[in-house]
């Protein structure tokens, strides 16, 4: 478990932190949290000649809420956003979700910039942001520009963030409502066997918005228009949630690893977003 | 010096803090804070650090080694393979189990992660450059991981140095990947018996491969002192004194120019028992260099290529009269282990002690043939947290009472009660050939059964079964019952051995002239708490307080020879030695006082902390004036000082017992198991430490809960394997653990000093079916009869969805 040499960079400034990632090119990567990068380093999967450090970033700290925008810093750890009312008022999904992701030694470090960046579909961020219908901020060499989270991600660790840019911010506008978190994993620290991120708003009896997206059940985080669209207008009924269900799974191809078959992950899944769907729904 | 305001007897007995006192560990003070010392925290000046090549292929041949890139790496030292290890013999080594093994890659690769190249270098991370840097080249051999496929006549041949040998140290091989057939009682009257049964009970049950990972790795340092010829090998050692010898007859250094040292060790289960090659090639590598040479694996390495445990596939058959009684058991074992024999068993019992497989159940015969077989898999077979293959041997028996009361349609308490041995009973012999020491297996049943309110709990369950099928929920309840036996202790010279070193032990005690004491023993904790237990027995043989007691063990330059800590051997055997070597400074100290007081031995009796004068309680000697007297008067006849040493050969094993009940809410839609209740009564016989005892429960069912529930070491059918990091490989931590309740009875052992029994791998022994059974019995009214563990969230589901439980 020791990675090859590498030199490492500590910027205090976007600008400097981009000017390095433009000096060495495909050798060097950002690096926030480190958890993800880290162990590939020391495993030696990933050869990353230069490494920069973005902790040292202010411009990329700190958690804003104006009005009913929510705009967060990359480098915000998932412990902050854990610690933080105001945010927890805005969007509770946020906390809920991050309490769920590794333990709280990974969670004093890890940020939501580095979950969301990396395109790792087993990180529980990335369907909460689509969920959420949030935007990122990336910065590069030509100034910025927002992607939607929806449309950020490609395939496993392949986004639309290009090499020369770091993802400074995540913003997404509070929508109220009743939300819910749902995650099956074998053990404290391991991936989603399934999870969903669920947002449901209620006028009278009935669903008058949803949004629900899926962790680790595809290459990418999956967010599901049509199991949204099969809950919009009714009350939430046993069988309009089977309806639901049925929408997400159809958009779901998950993939055999050690936490089971395909059969039992898209079964496991189904129970997953059910449940999601009924406590978003208890809390709407 | 007697005191002044005599102090009660209680008082007395209290500052002792001897047996059943639940004493605080004295080794957490430098643990709780940090400070403990550990092998990779040894450095020496000028130290080298070793990395190995390992093998990416399972079966290979290796047709060429290039280190040139390697060694011209700044800061390399040197790049070994076997070839360079041939000249000195040490290519290979002996394993304990009478086969050979591979110190690195000759000619061809067995295993993913073979050791094929050890690369030293003057820092750690120049090391693990340079290991990138040596190329090998592989040509791809077919792979085989499953035993039975193994034995199948066209198989691979795996072991091509075994050409031609059809027989090896445990008798005949049949087929080029077959080690062993060992058998165990008697195969035609059990036939016949199970032939004219009224019931018999057949299943398949694995006990799958899983591997203690403690959380330090295997590691050493060497260093060989050039001027005056001295190895010294600190290192990561279950058996110091054990590697001692080995590390002589392998590099021919006369043994009292090795001092092995031990020091503290971050949990061992088993995994540190045995020789490996980082261990050889560090030494040679010392030899060399003439310069400290340092090996410690990463958790990847000690996963993949160090000891692994269990890969049972036994098959069970059990046979009884209608109403319950079992009259025959029989069990066949293919054993996979590996691609090397490398067990650390006691020489003779190449299957250890699985013929304890008749448990504690009263049958009148029985029949075990264990079948070795070699695979393309890593080397090892230990007794994780357990002794010698008993762990798999009570899952077995556990498992087919469980499928035999489904046969009979009894309840598996009752068939259970039925059949135990009784105490009227014991000494017992089984079936097998093992004499039990003592027991009272209806009393801690019984004592089990009520405190977890058994009757109600299988009413409730029967009610959410009524509810499930009515559709109110989706959850069910298994009961998991288990009483287990172990057999721990090795043990009799006459039959136990290692490399043909008795498994006797030792313990030497020199009291120091003001009253304390220093006592060296041959074993070495590595978590259990040594330092603290055996003072706590020999308080109470001595009369000198516990806490003016220093334990010391693992250095062999100054420890007598011993064994070593596994099986649950420690406080049976060097507690035994402990106890023995108490009564010989006791015996002397009787004579002192005699002479003190002026009157005949005879006329003195022991009390707590003292020699008092029978019938005149105001005169007395305690141990401390005894011990001071011992260096300053000349008495008549003795020898000044007061020292003595044991050895002490065990005349049994011992046979701890206990019943667990686990209670598990099953959500059959996802396979989530909740651990709703854990009750453990353990009875090891005389308890010494009523906390230790309780924490190495805590950590034995643990253990236990992550081997049922999800811990493994699988292979894919290329050899790869597949759960070599934490993230796959299950280890509970505090938020995954559940809640156990302890409980005890006490039933000392006959034949041990003190009664004692041992404890430590007990929970493990009987946990692993407690949970188990909790699993199968939730889906028992739905028709399981066998599931194989390890039960995680999949395996568990696929139990639900084959029964058609998902609709």
């Amino acid at each position: 478990m020791i990675p090859a040499a590498f030199e490492y960079h500590r910027p205090s400034d976007i600008a400097s932190a981009l000017a390095t990632l433009r000096e060495f090119g495909d050798e060097a990567r950002v690096v926030a949290g480190g958890h993800s990068l880290i162990p590939m380093m020391k495993l030696r999967m990933a050869s990353i000649g230069h490494l920069i450090d973005l902790q040292d970033i202010a411009d990329l700290k700190g958690i804003r809420i104006d009005g009913n925008t929510v705009r967060i810093g990359a480098m915000v750890t998932q412990q902050e956003l854990i610690d933080d009312a105001a945010l927890t008022r805005a969007a509770p999904l946020l906390r809920e979700t991050a309490l769920q992701i590794a333990d709280p030694q990974v969670r004093a470090v890890g940020t939501i910039g580095g979950n969301v960046a990396n395109g790792d579909p087993g990180n529980d961020m990335p369907a909460v942001m689509q969920c959420l219908d949030a935007t990122f901020t990336l910065t590069g060499p030509s100034g910025t520009r927002d992607v939607k989270a929806r449309d950020f991600y490609e395939a496993a660790y392949v986004t639309a963030r290009a090499d020369e840019e770091i993802l400074t911010a995540v913003s997404f506008t509070v929508s109220g409502g009743g939300h819910a978190y749902e995650k099956q994993k074998r053990k404290i620290g391991d991936y989603a066997t399934a999870a969903a991120a669920v947002m449901l708003q209620k006028d009278g009896t009935a669903c008058s918005a949803a949004s629900i997206a899926m962790t680790n059940l595809s290459d990418v985080p999956v967010w599901s228009k049509a199991a949204a669209d099969a809950l919009v207008g009714t009350a939430c009924n046993p069988a309009d949630i089977g309806s639901a269900v049925a929408a997400a799974l159809a958009d779901i191809s998950p993939t055999a690893d050690n936490r089971g078959p395909v059969e039992f992950k898209r079964h496991v899944a189904g129970v997953i977003i059910r449940r999601a769907i009924e406590r978003a729904w208890s809390r709407a | 010096m007697n005191e002044l305001a005599p102090i009660s007897r209680e008082d007395r007995v209290e500052k002792l803090k001897g047996l059943g006192h639940s004493r605080k560990r004295v080794e957490d003070v430098r643990f709780t804070q940090g400070k403990g010392n550990y092998v990779d925290d040894l450095k020496l000046p000028s130290m080298l650090y070793g990395d190995f090549v390992r093998s990416p292929y399972a079966h290979a041949r290796v047709t060429s080694i290039d280190k040139s890139a390697a060694l011209a790496l700044p800061g390399v030292v040197a790049v070994l393979t076997a070839e360079d290890l041939a000249p000195l013999n040490l290519h290979w080594m002996p394993t304990l189990a009478g086969d050979k093994q591979m110190v690195l890659a000759d000619g061809k690769v067995l295993f993913q992660g073979q050791e094929v190249a050890f690369v030293v270098a003057n820092d750690r991370y120049v090391a693990a450059d340079a290991v990138d840097l040596v190329v090998v080249e592989y040509e791809e051999l077919p792979v085989v991981t499953d035993p039975f496929k193994a034995l199948e006549p066209d198989a691979p041949v795996l072991r091509e140095d075994l050409a031609g040998q059809t027989s090896g140290a445990h008798g005949e091989r049949r087929h080029h990947n077959h080690i062993f057939l060992w058998e165990v009682g008697d195969k035609q009257a059990t036939e016949e018996v199970i032939a004219s049964a009224e019931v018999v009970a057949e299943e398949m049950v694995y006990y799958h491969r899983t591997h203690p990972c403690p959380l330090e790795t295997c590691g050493c340092v060497a260093s060989m002192d050039a001027v005056n010829g001295k190895l010294t090998i600190h290192g990561t050692f279950q058996a110091p004194h054990v590697v001692r010898t080995v590390a002589s007859l392998l590099s021919g250094i006369e043994e009292h120019k090795i001092r092995v040292i031990s020091p503290d060790i971050g949990g061992g289960f088993g995994n540190k028992v045995g020789v490996y090659p980082g261990y050889v090639c560090a030494i040679v590598a010392s030899i060399v260099t003439g310069k400290p040479v340092k090996w410690i694996e990463d958790r990847m390495e000690n996963l993949t290529a160090t000891a692994f445990a269990r890969d049972y596939w036994m098959k069970g058959r059990i046979a009884a009269t209608k109403d319950g009684r079992i009259t025959a058991l029989s069990c066949h074992v293919t054993a996979d282990h590996g691609a090397f024999d490398a067990c650390a068993d006691p020489t003779k019992f190449p299957a250890g002690f699985f013929s304890i497989v008749t448990g504690s159940y009263d049958i009148p015969v029985a029949y075990v043939g264990v079948d070795g077989v070699y695979t393309n898999k890593a080397p090892g077979g230990v007794a994780y947290r357990c002794s010698f293959r008993v762990t798999e041997a009570a899952y077995l028996i556990e498992r087919m009472i469980e499928v035999l009361a489904i046969e009979l349609g009894m309840d598996a308490a009752e068939v259970r009660a039925k059949n135990f041995i009784r105490k009227d009973q014991f000494p017992y012999q089984s079936a097998l050939g093992w004499e039990y020491d003592s027991g009272d297996y209806h009393t801690a049943w019984n004592k089990a059964l009520k405190a977890v309110g058994y009757e109600d709990l299988r009413r409730e369950q029967a009610e959410r079964v009524e509810a499930f099928k009515r559709g109110e929920t989706r959850k069910l309840i298994g009961i998991g019952l288990t009483h287990f036996t172990e057999i721990v202790g090795a043990g009799p010279v006459k039959n136990c051995d290692i490399l043909g070193m008795g498994m006797f032990d030792s313990c030497e005690i020199r009291i120091h002239p003001t009253g304390s004491a220093i006592a060296r023993l041959g074993t070495i904790s590595q978590g259990q708490g040594h330092a603290t237990t055996f003072a706590q027995i020999l308080a109470s043989e001595i009369g000198l307080p516990a806490d003016s007691i220093t334990i010391e063990e693992g250095d062999t330059d100054t420890a007598p020879y011993g064994l070593g800590t596994y099986g649950s051997r420690s406080t049976p055997v060097a507690g035994a030695a402990t106890a023995m070597a108490g009564r010989k400074i006791r015996a002397k100290a009787q004579m002192i006082a005699a002479y003190l007081l002026e009157v005949h031995d005879g006329d003195l009796e022991w009390d707590v902390d003292r020699f008092v004068v029978k019938g005149a309680p105001e005169r007395f000697k305690t141990m401390a004036e005894i011990a001071y007297a011992s260096y300053n008067q000349a008495i008549p006849g003795l020898e000044p000082g007061l020292e003595a040493v044991s050895y002490y050969d065990p005349p049994n094993m011992t046979y701890p017992f206990g019943a667990y009940v686990c209670v598990m809410e099953i959500d059959v839609d996802t396979g989530v198991a909740d651990i709703r209740q854990f009750y453990a009564l353990d009875d090891c016989g005389t308890r010494i430490n009523p906390m230790i005892i309780e924490g190495q429960v805590h950590g034995g069912l643990t253990e236990a809960f992550a081997i049922a529930m999800g811990q493994e070491i699988a292979y894919d059918e290329i050899g790869n394997v597949k759960n070599a990091t934490l993230m796959d490989f299950f280890l509970p931590t505090a938020w995954e653990t559940p809640h156990y309740v302890t409980d005890f009875t006490e039933t000392p052992s006959p034949h041990h000093p003190i009664g004692a029994k041992g404890v430590g791998e007990s929970p493990n022994v009987g946990g692993v079916p407690a949970f188990s059974n909790a699993v199968h019995d939730a889906f028992r009214v739905f028709g399981l009869k066998q599931a194989h563990m390890p039960h995680d969230h999949w395996r568990i589901w696929k139990i639900a969805h084959d029964l058609g439980l998902h609709g």
